[in-house]
């Protein structure tokens, strides 16, 4: 049978917590992060919501002991963080003891520093040290030194979808025994970048989220890091260890419908749903709970809805909710952060919450869980879709 | 064990190296420290229509797979696998201007549409109505050797596939002169052919895609056998040598065995030492490559090094203008690559006669 791989740690940083136990304890109390912007400066500042990390950057340098002339952008700092909880989480202490791997998901990398710096670079010598943020894996090559990972270190950028593709590999890389154990995710800050370039898009809400709403205003966009650490079957054996649950089904499509819009049959979407269940050898009734990627808006909800009745029948939709009311959309980010959510449902026995949710939309008859729910809990299908007709689904199992 | 087979190449870059006929045969000699890739007819590939909103990386890119594919004589690849270092950094940059100079007003999606890292990779694909895995890599000087890497892994789970990978890198205008500001770019011009000589600090900037289309079997269009890739984050210059001793033991090849070895020396002096370091001893008696003095240096200038493997081999023969040493191979079976950029993204690979 397929086992899939074992998942040994986590760790987590996004707007509801800054560790995997202060966001378990928010999803159970029902408390969203969705705020006003306070650090990011920004003309929009009031006028959407968004998932905001309470940290300033100087709180987070202290918290990781950087040198106070350090040339770590937000994005690689929140990564550091739920790298290194997700680490310690794994019992891991040497690195070097076993063929260690990093893949990072990341859509704008570094651009919080960019676009701080960008105009003053030709005027101040200061502030160069920055420029190299502009690449996106800077940001993962400021996480690898700061776990000290000299081997496979890598970066995925495949827009809202990236953590899910870099569990993905690193799922890959395991079972083929490329890698011993491999830490994937992903982490986005928030940046005038992406809040100017959603705006443009005219899909940000100026209000809490409401993920399968039919009166569904846009998104709320949010910034978060989080990690899974995967190892092979035989570090678990030999050293015992807690395992999670598994990564069990994976499957990458593109749904070459248009470069940011979902098509309207959800095709990409239904075709990596179909492809992960053939990977995880697993019917569709054996699937207990669906997080949807669930972004809120008009296009993606639809979508992934007419996927999900495509694939499972109408009738037949497991329990589905999509977290983000909770955290806003954290881009790269999100795939890594609903892998989470979904590990600590499988422990838990709980579906967290589709938060703010009223009215049923008109195209089809799903409703998303709507409160907490106990449930037994085996397998959990998670869905993470991107621009560029990116579609990727994962399955995680105990 | 399954093959990882190259069954179509294509290159463009800031030599002509479009033309699938010859190699280097006509050099370019370039004086600006940053220089952009040879103009070429793009129209042969890329319909006026849907030309007119592409940035360059998706022109080069586009075109280059295209020539690729046809080299395979391919037309539905299975998997579509990018690697750039900087992605469609040019709309980034004009985007992030507008935002900057005009305090987040007045600004049009187009421009944010297409820039994100996977812009390249999600264009062919709906060019060719792909819908199978599409994932792009963005890790600097190895962007293109993680790619391969995925597609070497995707053909051992399914040797039936044939995956089209690809890497591309633009030049956008003050993001890439910001590096002549941290030192990454040198700060004095010299003749570009004399930058393997160059006695200073930092390198140059160019742009340029090479698109390939790796199979599990050979096929009559093989040009030729990907045995292994392997990339380190970082490593110290004694570190790399012994990482390249033990990759040639694990593929079961000593150094006798190796006809040519392409190296990415950039023409700087502060790391040039990862290179002269295994030249003058690992490969000292082995036939010496090197090219960014033809093609400049960016974060997928890299997948030249298989380019050139590939039209040796097809080839028979070294263009002068690629050898740094006096040792010439009699035969060319066996050729190892070592690329790394600033102590960072190390990558070694071998490649094989087919």
């Amino acid at each position: 049978m397929n086992k899939g791989i074992a998942i040994t740690g986590m760790g987590i940083i996004s707007s509801i917590g800054n560790t995997v136990a202060e966001n378990l304890n928010a999803l159970l109390a029902e408390s969203d992060g969705i705020s006003r912007i306070k650090f990011l400066e920004t003309r929009h500042k009031d006028a959407i919501m968004v998932g905001e990390i309470k940290k300033t950057n100087e709180e987070l340098v202290q918290e990781l002991g950087l040198n106070a002339i350090n040339n770590f952008s937000r994005t690689a700092m929140i990564g550091s963080i739920a790298a290194k909880e997700a680490l310690l989480d794994a019992g891991i202490e040497e690195i070097d003891e076993y063929r260690t791997g990093f893949i990072s998901g990341t859509s704008v990398g570094g651009m919080d520093m960019t676009e701080q710096h960008y105009l003053d670079y030709h005027k101040k010598t200061t502030n160069r040290r920055y420029i190299e943020a502009q690449h996106a894996g800077f940001t993962t090559q400021s996480i690898s030194a700061y776990l000290g990972i000299k081997g496979y270190v890598s970066t995925i950028s495949t827009a809202c979808s990236s953590a899910a593709n870099a569990i993905m590999l690193g799922a890959r890389l395991v079972k083929a025994g490329k890698i011993d154990r491999i830490i994937v995710g992903g982490t986005d800050a928030l940046s005038k970048f992406t809040i100017n370039g959603f705006g443009t898009l005219m899909i940000l809400s100026d209000e809490q989220c409401t993920p399968f709403d039919n009166d569904r205003k846009g998104l709320n966009l949010g910034e978060a890091s989080a990690y899974l650490v995967l190892e092979s079957d035989e570090i678990v054996a030999k050293t015992n260890k807690k395992v999670y649950g598994h990564v069990r089904g994976w499957a990458n499509a593109n749904d070459a419908y248009h470069q940011t819009a979902s098509s309207s049959d959800g095709e990409g979407a239904y075709l990596a749903m179909k492809q992960a269940l053939e990977v995880a050898d697993i019917a569709v009734d054996d699937i207990d709970y669906v997080n949807a990627h669930g972004t809120a808006t008009i296009n993606n909800d639809l979508s992934e809805g007419i996927a999900m009745t495509r694939i499972f029948g109408e009738d037949k939709v497991p329990t589905f909710s999509s977290t983000k009311a909770f955290t806003g959309h954290t881009l790269a980010a999100a795939g890594g952060v609903e892998a989470v959510y979904s590990i600590l449902s499988l422990q838990e026995n709980m579906i967290f919450p589709n938060l703010n949710f009223k009215t049923q939309m008109e195209e089809f008859n799903l409703v998303p869980q709507t409160s907490i729910l106990s449930k037994k809990m085996h397998t959990v299908l998670s869905n993470s879709f991107g621009f560029g007709g990116n579609c990727s689904t994962l399955i995680f199992s105990k | 064990m399954n093959g990882c087979y190259i069954n179509g190449i294509a290159n463009i870059s800031a030599q002509k190296t479009a033309d699938p006929n010859s190699f280097l045969g006509d050099v370019i000699a370039h004086e600006e420290l940053i220089f952009r890739s040879h103009e070429f007819n793009y129209k042969d590939y890329i319909k006026p229509s849907a030309m007119r909103r592409m940035s360059k990386s998706v022109k080069m890119g586009v075109a280059t797979s295209k020539m690729a594919l046809s080299a395979a004589e391919l037309e539905m690849p299975d998997a579509i696998i990018t690697g750039t270092g900087m992605g469609c950094r040019q709309d980034s940059e004009i985007f992030l201007e507008k935002i900057l100079y005009n305090d987040e007003q007045f600004l049009t999606p187009t421009l944010f549409i297409q820039s994100t890292h996977n812009t390249v990779g999600g264009q062919i694909a709906l060019g060719l109505g792909c819908k199978a895995y599409n994932v792009t890599y963005v890790q600097a000087s190895v962007s293109f050797e993680t790619s391969v890497i995925d597609a070497q892994l995707m053909l051992s789970e399914s040797p039936d596939k044939n995956i089209l990978v690809g890497g591309i890198d633009e030049i956008a205008k003050n993001s890439t002169l910001l590096h002549t500001l941290d030192g990454h770019i040198k700060s004095e011009k010299l003749p570009i052919l004399d930058l393997l000589d160059s006695k200073t600090s930092g390198t140059v900037c160019s742009e340029g895609a090479t698109f390939v289309v790796l199979g599990g079997e050979k096929t009559k269009n093989s040009v030729a056998k990907i045995v292994d890739v392997e990339t380190k984050n970082s490593a110290t210059p004694e570190e790399i040598k012994v990482e390249i001793q033990r990759f040639m033991r694990r593929n079961e090849i000593t150094i006798d065995d190796i006809d040519a070895v392409v190296l990415g020396n950039n023409g700087n002096v502060e790391y040039n030492h990862y290179y002269k370091n295994v030249q003058d001893s690992l490969f000292s008696n082995t036939e010496q490559l090197c090219y960014k003095h033809l093609i400049g240096e960016y974060h997928t200038a890299s997948a030249f090094g298989f380019y050139i493997a590939s039209k040796v081999f097809q080839f028979g023969n070294v263009p002068s203008v690629l050898k740094v040493n006096d040792i010439r191979a009699k035969t060319y079976k066996n050729i190892l690559l070592y690329n790394q950029y600033r102590a960072k993204n190390h990558s070694i690979a071998l490649l094989q006669q087919c």
